[in-house]
């Protein structure tokens, strides 16, 4: 059972180790696992006295997190037996295979935290699993022994340090997308669109689904911070994870919501 | 359909602001699959603001405590969203705002005016925003004057959001009414806060905020009530509204309609749903009309 609180009030949880996965990004494990937890859902981090901020789990005690402004920033700072609150797990995550499916698993940068446990419980199912996985250097591939360990890794890097060079679009187009059951993709924005518009040419954009990242204030479906055009879906409830069809004329790649709620360019 | 300050409702439930209404889209959703008989905006202010710093809302057992700090992308900014919504949320949208003084509401309720708000809502009760909500919203004088001023530049209906942090709303209430308000919306937040016992930090990021949601209930209820015996102007009551059983005790109470805000937390579709209840409720009762529960209770002593 889960203590009342989980739900509610920020859950205490304390660092129990710290994995430098590259320079800007480190995974932290904590003292609690959310056994429940759907692969792609998210929790909110609140560094104390600082912010509150979404992240995937990329397991079920662990956050993947890329050191990018004030709150990562101070997240940094923590050492093992230090301690945060966490909220959650909140949202949909990527829909599980069944047994004998055929899933290909595209991520971007940090994108590969929370699609790794989903790799992970998609071959505990039982599907065939395979991953194209990008970063822009060698360095900054994210958990390549994870993917790998449930089934074949195609990797990219913009530098060409290691597999192919270039995007992840480049490698997809090798590949026969039409042969795969499940799709399921997290990334960049940028990347996600370029993805996006390759599935759609191929006319599987059914089988696909995409991680999206919009500013959360509340998390839990109700302020209205977080929701996309045109169809007012919510990413912290209705998503984050949403079908590519769901996706079809929609804002992705075009513009997102400041914390003010301003249209600002991708 | 009902009749609120002369806007057509199909149903008396009304989607509180600031909950869902930072978008077009969100307030037409919110409108077709939430079936809400009027929406209304998120609180939009004259210049860009980004809120607190979250955590900015928690559930907690008994509700729910926020303190968002009125983030808004500004009047000139928020028109592309009232204009989706007045084109294709099918039912009247209330445009709700904020100023610091009676210049800045009139300021942002011209600003709003081109894309025709089918009434305005004045916030004058948000507990946790600096200088602005319930800092001119426990001073009868300035809730006067701001409804006036705001009476001044717009030919469509406008209602007062009351908070119910001051000794006595009616005295607010009044002052609105005075000013020419057509309606009164009571309550906002409650004050509220919470503490994490692990660190002693606060839980908001703005250390304290409003509590809404079931705990209100009550106290709703009774400003309702009060403001109703205060007042010639309807009243609009929101507080804790999660079901038809709920919205009909606060119309018993005096409410000409109800708004919900939290309660979107555990369905969309509430509204449709409490409409279809208070219609059913009305039938078994045998009321003709649902202005035979407005204030009921008063009758009965
Ligand atoms: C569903 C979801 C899952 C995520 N998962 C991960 C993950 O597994 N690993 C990871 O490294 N990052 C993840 N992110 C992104 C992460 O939330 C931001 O990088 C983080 O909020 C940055 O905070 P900051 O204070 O360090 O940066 P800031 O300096 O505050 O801002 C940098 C950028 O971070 C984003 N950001 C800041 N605050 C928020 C907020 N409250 N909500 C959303 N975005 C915000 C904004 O786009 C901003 O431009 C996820 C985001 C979402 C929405
Ligand atoms: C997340 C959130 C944001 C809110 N923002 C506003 C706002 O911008 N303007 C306003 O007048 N009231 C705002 N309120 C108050 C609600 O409109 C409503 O008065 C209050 O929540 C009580 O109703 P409820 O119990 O149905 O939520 C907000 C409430 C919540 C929960
Ligand atoms: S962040 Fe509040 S509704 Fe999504």
């Amino acid at each position: 059972m889960l203590p009342l609180n989980v739900m509610t009030l920020p859950l205490n949880v304390s660092i129990e180790r710290i994995v430098e996965e590259s320079p800007l990004v480190r995974t932290f494990f904590f003292s609690h696992s959310f056994e429940n937890m759907e692969p792609g859902q998210f929790v909110m981090v609140w560094i104390r006295g600082v912010d509150e901020v979404p992240m995937g789990l990329s397991r079920k005690n662990s956050i993947t997190v890329q050191k990018v402004g004030e709150a990562t920033s101070k997240l940094f700072e923590l050492k093992e037996g230090d301690s945060f609150g966490l909220r959650g797990p909140f949202g949909k995550g990527f829909s599980l295979p069944a047994a004998g499916e055929k899933v290909l698993v595209i991520a971007g940068g940090v994108g590969a935290a929370p699609l790794s446990p989903y790799a992970e419980a998609a071959g505990d199912a039982g599907a065939d699993v395979q991953t194209v996985l990008g970063a822009r250097s060698a360095g900054d591939l994210l958990f390549e022994d994870r993917f790998s360990a449930v089934g074949a890794l195609d990797v990219s890097t913009d530098d060409g340090s290691k597999g192919t060079k270039g995007f992840v679009t480049d490698v997809l187009r090798k590949l026969d997308v039409s042969a795969f059951d499940r799709i399921a993709v997290c990334g960049p924005e940028i990347m996600m669109v370029s993805v996006f518009r390759l599935l759609q040419e191929k006319d599987v954009l059914e089988k696909a689904e995409f991680s999206l990242h919009r500013y959360f204030k509340c998390g839990i479906g109700v302020c209205g911070a977080c929701c996309i055009d045109p169809s007012g879906l919510r990413v912290c409830k209705d998503g984050p994870v949403f079908s590519g069809v769901q996706l079809l004329g929609s804002e992705l790649g075009k513009y997102a919501r400041d914390a003010s709620g301003r249209r600002v360019k991708i | 359909m009902y009749t609120l300050t002369g806007l057509e409702l199909k149903n008396p439930t009304l989607l509180a602001a600031g909950v869902l209404g930072t978008t077009g889209a969100s307030l037409c959703r919110v409108a077709r699959e939430g079936g809400a008989g009027a929406v209304v905006t998120k609180s939009i202010g004259p210049v860009p603001k980004t809120g607190h710093p979250n955590p900015s809302m928690v559930r907690l057992d008994c509700g729910f405590l926020n303190a968002m700090g009125l983030p808004n992308p500004s009047y000139p900014a928020f028109l592309q969203e009232l204009e989706l919504a007045k084109k294709d949320a099918g039912v009247p949208v209330i445009a709700s705002i904020f100023g610091g003084n009676p210049g800045e509401f009139a300021e942002v309720a011209e600003g709003l005016l081109p894309e025709k708000p089918d009434a305005f809502e004045l916030n004058v009760s948000c507990p946790h925003a600096e200088g602005y909500g319930a800092a001119v919203g426990s001073n009868p004088c300035l809730v006067e004057a701001v409804t006036a001023a705001v009476k001044d530049v717009v030919d469509v209906p406008v209602w007062v959001k009351l908070t119910p942090n001051v000794s006595d709303i009616t005295a607010i209430g009044n002052a609105a009414e005075a000013g020419g308000a057509d309606a009164v919306v009571a309550i906002n937040t409650v004050k509220g806060m919470a503490i994490d016992i692990e660190s002693g930090y606060p839980v908001l990021g703005n250390r304290s905020g409003g509590l809404s949601g079931k705990a209100v209930k009550p106290v709703a209820v009774k400003c309702v009530y009060d403001l109703y015996t205060a007042l010639e102007i309807p009243v609009i009551g929101v507080g804790g509204v999660s079901s038809w059983e709920d919205a009909v005790e606060m119309m018993m109470a005096g409410a000409a309609a109800v708004q919900v805000g939290s309660a979107v937390y555990d369905r969309m579709d509430v509204f449709s749903e409490i409409g279809a209840g208070i219609e059913a409720f009305l039938q078994r009762k045998g009321y003709s009309d649902v202005k035979k529960i407005i204030g009921l209770a008063h009758e009965m002593v």
